[in-house]
């Protein structure tokens, strides 16, 4: 019969059969042109020459992961060692997000266990609730965050009030305001998944459990955290892969001192001292950490679907 | 049979899904006019051959011809059939006015005039004061009968209705029976009916198609379908039946002399196919009585099972057959378990089948 | 003896209300501290409205309003283009069956999700550079286009996955054309899913700082722009009443996409 495919008769029950390449046209020219050959043309100039007043020589060469990784001394003539000031940028990077992630599942995992377990009629209120802040301004929200932990902010005025201190913390440009600033920035990323996956859950295996002899925090650990861990894992992953490449939180609220990978890339094309194949390889890293981390995370998770 | 009166045409139509098939060359024709159902188990294929004839799947192989014209590489919204959906597809944003006149206003019909035919079948399905609603807001039963208004509006050739009425309760079904076979016959309208309720089936249909594996086992009325079934599989999904094993030493002009377990022989009708050697008589549990005499089988008691009207006997005859017995209840003593029991099996109401 | 709930853990409710307080403190802070009085940002001096006064009419006044201009045509912008792409492919995705290339493309309309934002944002002005694209507002569009169709994409392919194909395979055996299925039955239905679909890119599109940083070019600024090039320098009273004002509108609008999403719940 004509149009039937090899093997069988494609089904007719798909509405619009057929025009699928056609509908994903737009998709596939703006985000294929826009982003995918960008990215592509990334990792080309991460192998090319710099130029000092920003931009590109069009030559090979391996210099920007060679600056990166290995150090050849102050003329480039020693033997080779381990260059540690960028590795020690991308260690504190993965550190922070690593820490944030922990912070943000110690907090979020009982919020979103608490709102999910919340009578039909409010639980989308609380939801709505733990969204809000999501949906305001990233920029704004690590601005308030700057504003609440300044020496003279609200927070040390707070403290000094109560007699809790006598002198004002210095919390602003810290590693500890950083972390604070990434846990703000997406405690709402690690608390949705694991909500929708406690949606999810079924309690009356929690009640089986408990018929057999399982206190309520054995349930937890041997019983519901099983359950949900797709949604804590998903949750850990949206907020460790934007931790690490963060900009606003260790721009604002950091220093010198507290230099992470997204501060270290945006130097690299800001003003004249900026190297565009270096920056483009430190982007390249990055990029390649977070796709190994989504891809054994897509992996694991097709394996667990079968 | 006069090819002028064959609404649907179904010619050796294969559907395959990848390596699965779904159909295996059916073949079956439905006459103008009529209520023909197609009846199996759920994964026997009928839903799959509705839809084809609807357009919703394309067919492998084979063909499929409305009225003697080849509709098989018509897409959906070409063909002159409509469908009842099984849970009625009734567009929830629209009023069950623009609904019902939804397929009048792509055939081009004018805002007026699809607007009066659409009342008009409003009517005839009692629903005039409800046009302005939203399916949304009628019960089951209503909503079920806009979908067939909707689907009657544009006068299709064909009406093809998909389980409609599996999504009603029990009461409310029975009563939408009666109602739509007489629609049926007001319009005139060949429908086709796909259920795997056999009461309805049996109830309903002017002809009925038993279908199981992708295969059509049985055309026939009812009653051809009920008394006369051809294999094993017909025999045992319409209604109740004990299958014995049976020596057949003659088979001649539809009727065959067979040997029951124990040796006693009898004189069937059997179905067109049956040959001689092993082979399966089919018997219905009320056409076996418990009797004085020596009787053709013999059976060991096993349980009971009290209903009513009737007792139903589990047992089991000497080489270990299980067998069902239905009994009246009424005055007789109920046989205990291990009695054994002379049974008598009505020949002219058995059936040698084709396996 | 008491029935235990199982559903409640010792610890559970005050780690909540203390995740909501996290949440919530520093922008309630900001929020009242826009209306304090006094040139201090830190003492307060009683309620004032002369801050956000100084926002319209103050010396960065103009500044602040061609930014704000320039993110809301950018933000209604792209949001709109991204929503069309955005139902184009769910439509793809949902109701067309099987096609080579339907993994990838799934793959490739959540991949600005997946790419780190300072990556997109190096990728983007390194492209525009080199195919000598002038950056400035259509940079940006192109840029925000580009990430605010994932976000699009997820409320209308979810709503499309819930509106099952039974209605438009009716529209279909009432005779109607695919074109018309698709705007007579399931474009009134996705009604829902493209407005939250919109509001989502909207709201994106206005929160975007890094991207639109590396690719808008000399002298355009966008409103996190200009506030980031203000907060660097200290912040400012004025800053905190912009955000204040900004905030209104983060919450008006997921406010308005939340009754909206409620909305077409009930309706079905």
């Amino acid at each position: 019969m004509a149009g039937a495919a090899p093997g069988g008769g494609a089904s007719r029950s798909e509405v619009y059969r057929g025009s699928g390449p056609r509908l994903l046209l737009p998709a596939w020219i703006f985000i294929g042109v826009f982003l995918l050959l960008p990215v592509i043309l990334m990792a080309v100039y991460s192998f090319l020459t710099k130029e000092f007043r920003g931009g590109v020589i069009w030559e090979f060469t391996f210099a920007a992961y060679d600056q990166f990784f290995l150090n050849r001394g102050l003329f480039g003539d020693e033997p080779p060692t381990i260059e540690w000031t960028y590795l020690g940028i991308f260690w504190r990077s993965i550190w922070q997000a690593g820490l944030a992630t922990f912070f943000c599942l110690l907090i979020g995992f009982p919020t979103a266990w608490y709102v999910a377990t919340r009578p039909v009629s409010t639980r989308s209120v609380w939801l709505f609730l733990i969204t809000i802040p999501y949906w305001v301004n990233l920029l704004i929200r690590t601005v308030s965050m700057k504003f609440l932990l300044r020496d003279t902010g609200p927070l040390n005025e707070f403290l000094m009030w109560t007699g809790v201190i006598a002198e004002p913390l210095s919390l602003i440009n810290t590693n500890f305001a950083v972390q604070v600033g990434l846990f703000y920035s997406y405690l709402p990323f690690m608390v949705l998944p694991i909500y929708a996956a406690v949606e999810r859950y079924d309690f009356a295996l929690s009640e089986a459990a408990a018929d057999l002899y399982c206190d309520s925090w054995t349930t937890l650990r041997l019983v519901i955290l099983p359950a949900v861990k797709p949604g804590i894992v998903a949750g850990c992953i949206l907020v460790f892969v934007p931790s690490l490449g963060a900009f606003l939180a260790p721009d604002l609220l950091g220093g010198a001192k507290t230099f992470m990978i997204g501060s270290l890339i945006e130097e690299q094309f800001k003003g004249a001292a900026g190297n565009w194949p270096f920056g483009a390889a430190a982007a390249m890293i990055l990029l390649t950490v977070v796709m190994g981390v989504l891809l054994i995370h897509a992996r694991a998770q097709m394996r667990e679907d079968g | 049979m006069d090819q002028k009166n064959i609404a649907v045409d179904v010619d050796h139509v294969v559907k395959r899904y990848g390596s699965v098939t779904a159909l295996h060359g059916v073949t079956l024709d439905i006459r103008e006019g009529e209520f023909f159902t197609l009846l199996g188990p759920s994964g026997c294929g009928k839903t799959t051959l509705l839809r084809c004839i609807a357009g919703f799947e394309d067919v492998s192989e084979g063909m499929i011809r409305l009225h003697g014209d080849d509709i098989t590489p018509l897409p959906a919204h070409k063909r002159p059939v409509n469908t009842v959906f099984q849970q009625y597809a009734l567009f929830p944003h629209m009023t069950v006015l623009d609904n019902v006149a939804f397929g009048l206003a792509r055939r081009g019909w004018s805002a007026r005039d699809a607007e009066g035919r659409a009342r008009q079948v409003l009517k005839l399905v009692q629903l005039t004061d409800f046009a302005k609603r939203k399916p949304g807001q009628l019960s089951g039963g209503q909503q079920q009968r806009v979908a067939l208004a909707r689907a009657l509006a544009p006068e299709p050739q064909v009406l093809l209705l998909d389980e409609p009425l599996s999504a009603l309760d029990l009461k409310l079904r029975q009563a939408v029976r009666v109602e739509l076979k007489q629609i049926q016959r007001e319009t005139g309208i060949a429908f086709v009916f796909v259920t795997h309720d056999q009461e309805e089936a049996l109830t309903m249909s002017d002809r009925i198609a038993v279908m199981s594996n992708g295969h059509v086992q049985q055309i026939g009325t009812p009653r051809e379908i009920y008394e006369a079934p051809v294999n094993r599989f017909v025999a045992d999904f319409i209604g109740e039946t004990n299958l014995l094993e049976v020596d057949v030493q003659t088979v001649l002009g539809g009727r065959a002399t067979v040997a029951l377990p124990g040796g006693t022989v009898i004189d069937v009708p059997a179905a067109d196919g049956a040959a001689t050697g092993p082979g399966h008589l089919s018997v219905r549990p009320e056409r076996i009585t418990p009797t004085d005499g020596p009787g053709s089988v013999t059976a060991t008691v096993d349980s009971h099972v009290y209903l009513g009207t009737d007792i139903q006997l589990h047992a089991k005859l000497d080489d270990g057959t299980p067998l069902v017995v239905r009994m009246q209840s009424s005055g007789a003593d109920i046989p205990a378990q291990g009695t054994r029991l002379a049974l008598d099996v009505e020949a002219g109401a058995a059936r040698l089948l084709a396996d | 003896m008491a029935k235990t709930d199982l559903r409640r853990f010792a610890g559970f409710r005050v780690t909540t209300w203390l995740c909501l307080l996290v949440l919530y403190a520093p922008l309630v802070i900001v929020a009242v501290y826009s209306f304090n009085a006094s040139t201090s940002i830190t003492r307060w001096g009683g309620f004032s409205l002369k801050w956000y006064v100084d926002v319209f009419t103050g010396p960065e006044a103009p500044r602040f309003r061609d930014a704000a201009i320039n993110s809301f045509v950018i933000a209604i912008a792209a949001a709109t283009c991204a929503t069309i792409i955005a139902t184009a492919a769910a439509v793809a995705m949902n109701r067309t069956g099987r096609f080579r290339g339907k993994m990838a493309s799934l793959a490739l309309i959540n991949l600005p999700l997946m790419v780190p934002e300072i990556v997109t944002a190096v990728a983007s002005l390194i492209f525009f550079i080199t195919i000598g694209f002038k950056t400035g507002l259509m940079t940006i569009f192109v840029a925000h286009l580009v990430f605010c169709i994932p976000f699009a994409y997820l409320p209308i392919a979810a709503r499309m996955q819930s509106v099952p194909d039974m209605y438009e395979q009716a529209a279909m055996d009432l005779y109607a054309t695919p074109w018309e299925a698709f705007r007579l039955v399931l474009l009134p239905l996705m009604i829902p899913g493209i407005l939250s679909g919109f509001l989502l890119a909207f709201i994106i599109s206005l929160d975007d700082f890094l991207i639109t940083n590396f690719v808008k070019g000399a002298g355009i600024e966008t409103l996190p722009t200009a506030i980031f090039g203000s907060v660097k320098q200290g912040i400012k009273p004025n800053i905190m009443a912009i955000s204040t004002l900004l905030l209104g509108v983060s919450v008006v609008l997921v406010t308005l996409s939340w009754v909206i999403g409620r909305a077409g719940q009930s309706r079905n």
